[in-house]
């Protein structure tokens, strides 16, 4: 995914000189076309996030675009006020990026784990929160976020994730994706996690004949309100999947949107628990010690099913 | 510098000084100790130095001015009312319900470049914005005017490495150096010194001044850039709640504002200073 965003960008920068790199000396085989073909918009300021957050604000306000980049929690609770006082709060047109969203760097410990991202950058207002799924989103998402006139968090993947999406995608800011409908109840997912509740509905399509509609929520915010009412109504059971931690996240804005609108329904969701990963493992087994393998979910959604009502 | 434009530049910083207090006063809260060190340099700043005009706040061939040190923020607003960025009846809206002017200086008021409030924010924008600003030859020079307490913070000396690094003399920052913040003495809490020689070290051209001196001031400004290639600080030596006998050079004058009975007194001991000021003294 991350090569892709890159080269996304590489081909967006081509075509609008108002675009800016300014980076915390991350993104080593990486970042290096960027670097070659602009280097008087490319800047890396050194293991200085702060910095890179103010900078890549001030460059913004006259008129350009400036994507900050880095890995998992460098770009994001690292210059948090950065972001709030400085980008947010002034609408600057800074987009921050990060490589690594989840637990995509599992073995490297706690350090580089992005949990808590989502529900501390969706507590800031103007900023947009986006987490593409796939190489295909990942490019949509890319465009529209140069496209977007304001903050913007993208939490990328790493590499090698598999697709989700089989056909071409109509990718819209707070519009989730439907991937497939059912009836049996609804599974909301964010970022390539998706791959694993695809698998796993398939499984509990082929193994008990339950239909599972597959929503992929890319926005967090703003958030797609009519696609999780229509599932509460409609369905009234939902699964809520993603790579972060339990307290604030996806599932807990799905859970606001259910609150505020009335729309009562059986709601599980599929994270990490109020903790730190400190387990040791590859991001896959870390994934699996909380749940979030094919056949746990799978049991999830087979569990949910089963309950009366 | 002759009499007149002396005379002209302390009557605008005694009416500076008469705004904060009473901005500060009717709000009952303020940093007034923080406003009264750096209004000589504000002043100089919006009388002769910063390329602004009320008639196109925006404009993009201003020069840009952040206020890292928000806590003082009051002593800005005085300086753009006075040069006609709003009205006159917004100062006294000051921390009021309602009102116009927030405690830390903000954006959304006429002529403000930046808003702050927390400190070690202004320069890295302002460094990014000299950046994009030499990248497109563009003429503009960006000042940043910090505090002690900014100088605390590693955000700032981040900036510090940066703007060195490329080379940005169209970049000024200038440090309201009274040497004083919330809970005492600079040299006790965090000591600075020898902050010249930091300065250099880091690659930054500094000159030190007295920053109530409007000589000292003009004659700092007309060097700019200090070094071709480098960006420039100007460290201003002021003293803390200046103009108030009684508060100068306390910390106590770092919080606060000065009680309705007091008002008039204080008013007076800033008269006196313009007075000063006038007779070239």
């Amino acid at each position: 995914m991350r090569t892709v965003f890159n080269q996304t960008l590489l081909e967006l920068a081509k075509q609008d000189p108002r675009i800016y790199m300014i980076l915390a000396d991350i993104g080593y085989g990486e970042i290096e076309p960027f670097r070659d073909a602009f280097p008087d918009r490319y800047y890396n300021v050194g293991v200085a996030e702060q910095n890179m957050t103010g900078v890549a604000c001030g460059v913004a306000m006259e008129g350009n675009i400036a994507v900050t980049y880095s890995i998992a929690n460098f770009p994001t609770l690292r210059c948090l006020e950065q972001i709030r006082n400085d980008v947010c709060y002034h609408n600057a047109n800074v987009k921050i990026v990060i490589i690594g969203g989840g637990v995509s760097y599992g073995p490297l410990g706690v350090s580089h784990h992005s949990t808590e991202d989502i529900a501390i950058m969706r507590a800031l207002p103007n900023l947009v929160v986006c987490v593409p799924c796939d190489t295909k989103e990942a490019e949509a998402a890319t465009r529209a976020m140069i496209a977007h006139d304001g903050p913007f968090y993208y939490r990328c993947g790493y590499k090698n994730e598999r697709d989700i999406h089989d056909e071409p995608i109509h990718f819209q800011l707070g519009r989730a994706i439907r991937i497939h409908d059912g009836h049996d109840a609804a599974l909301f997912f964010t970022g390539p996690i998706g791959y694993n509740a695809k698998l796993a509905c398939e499984k509990v399509e082929r193994e008990h004949g339950i239909s599972v509609r597959l929503v992929s929520l890319h926005t967090i915010k703003p958030i797609d309100r009519a696609e999780i009412v229509s599932a509460a109504r409609d369905i009234g059971k939902i699964i809520t999947l993603e790579e972060h931690n339990l307290s604030g996240g996806m599932g807990s804005a799905v859970a606001e949107v259910l609150a505020d609108e009335g729309a009562v329904c059986r709601v599980r969701r599929i994270a990490f628990p109020d903790i730190n990963v400190s387990k040791v493992g590859s991001q896959e087994w870390l994934r699996a010690q909380y749940g979030m393998d094919v056949d746990s979910i799978a049991e999830e959604i087979v569990r949910i099913c089963r309950q009366k009502d | 510098m002759t009499p007149e434009r002396r005379k002209e530049l302390a009557d605008f910083a005694l009416q500076m000084r008469t705004d904060c207090i009473r901005m500060t006063n009717h709000g009952q809260s303020g940093h007034i100790g923080s406003m009264l060190s750096m209004t000589e340099l504000v002043a100089f700043l919006y009388n002769g130095v910063l390329n602004v005009s009320p008639d196109d706040p925006r404009s993009d061939a201003r020069d840009r001015f952040l206020l890292s040190k928000g806590h003082a923020g009051a002593a800005v607003y005085a300086a753009l009312c006075r040069k006609g960025f709003f009205p006159e009846d917004w100062l006294m809206t000051y921390y009021r319900d309602n009102g116009k002017l927030m405690g830390h200086i903000s954006h959304h008021v006429p002529g403000v470049e930046f808003s702050t409030g927390s400190l070690g924010h202004g320069l890295p924008v302002a460094a990014g914005m000299a950046l994009a600003a030499k990248k497109n030859a563009k003429p503009h020079r960006v000042f940043c005017l910090m505090s002690d307490g900014d100088m605390n913070e590693g955000s700032t000396w981040e900036a510090i490495v940066f703007a060195a690094q490329q080379k940005l003399d169209r970049l000024v920052g200038i440090i309201d150096y009274n040497r004083i913040q919330a809970l005492g003495f600079s040299k006790d809490i965090a000591d600075l010194e020898p902050l010249s020689e930091k300065l250099a070290a880091f690659g930054w051209a500094s000159v030190t001044i007295d920053g109530h001196s409007f000589e000292e001031i003009e004659a700092a400004f007309e060097k700019l850039p200090l070094e071709q290639g480098k960006p420039s600080m100007i460290i201003a030596k002021t003293v803390k709640a200046r103009g108030v006998p009684w508060l100068e050079n306390t910390v106590k004058s770092h919080y606060g504002y000065i009680p309705d009975d007091r008002v008039e007194e204080a008013i007076a001991g800033c008269r006196a200073l313009r007075d000063t000021y006038v007779k070239g003294a």
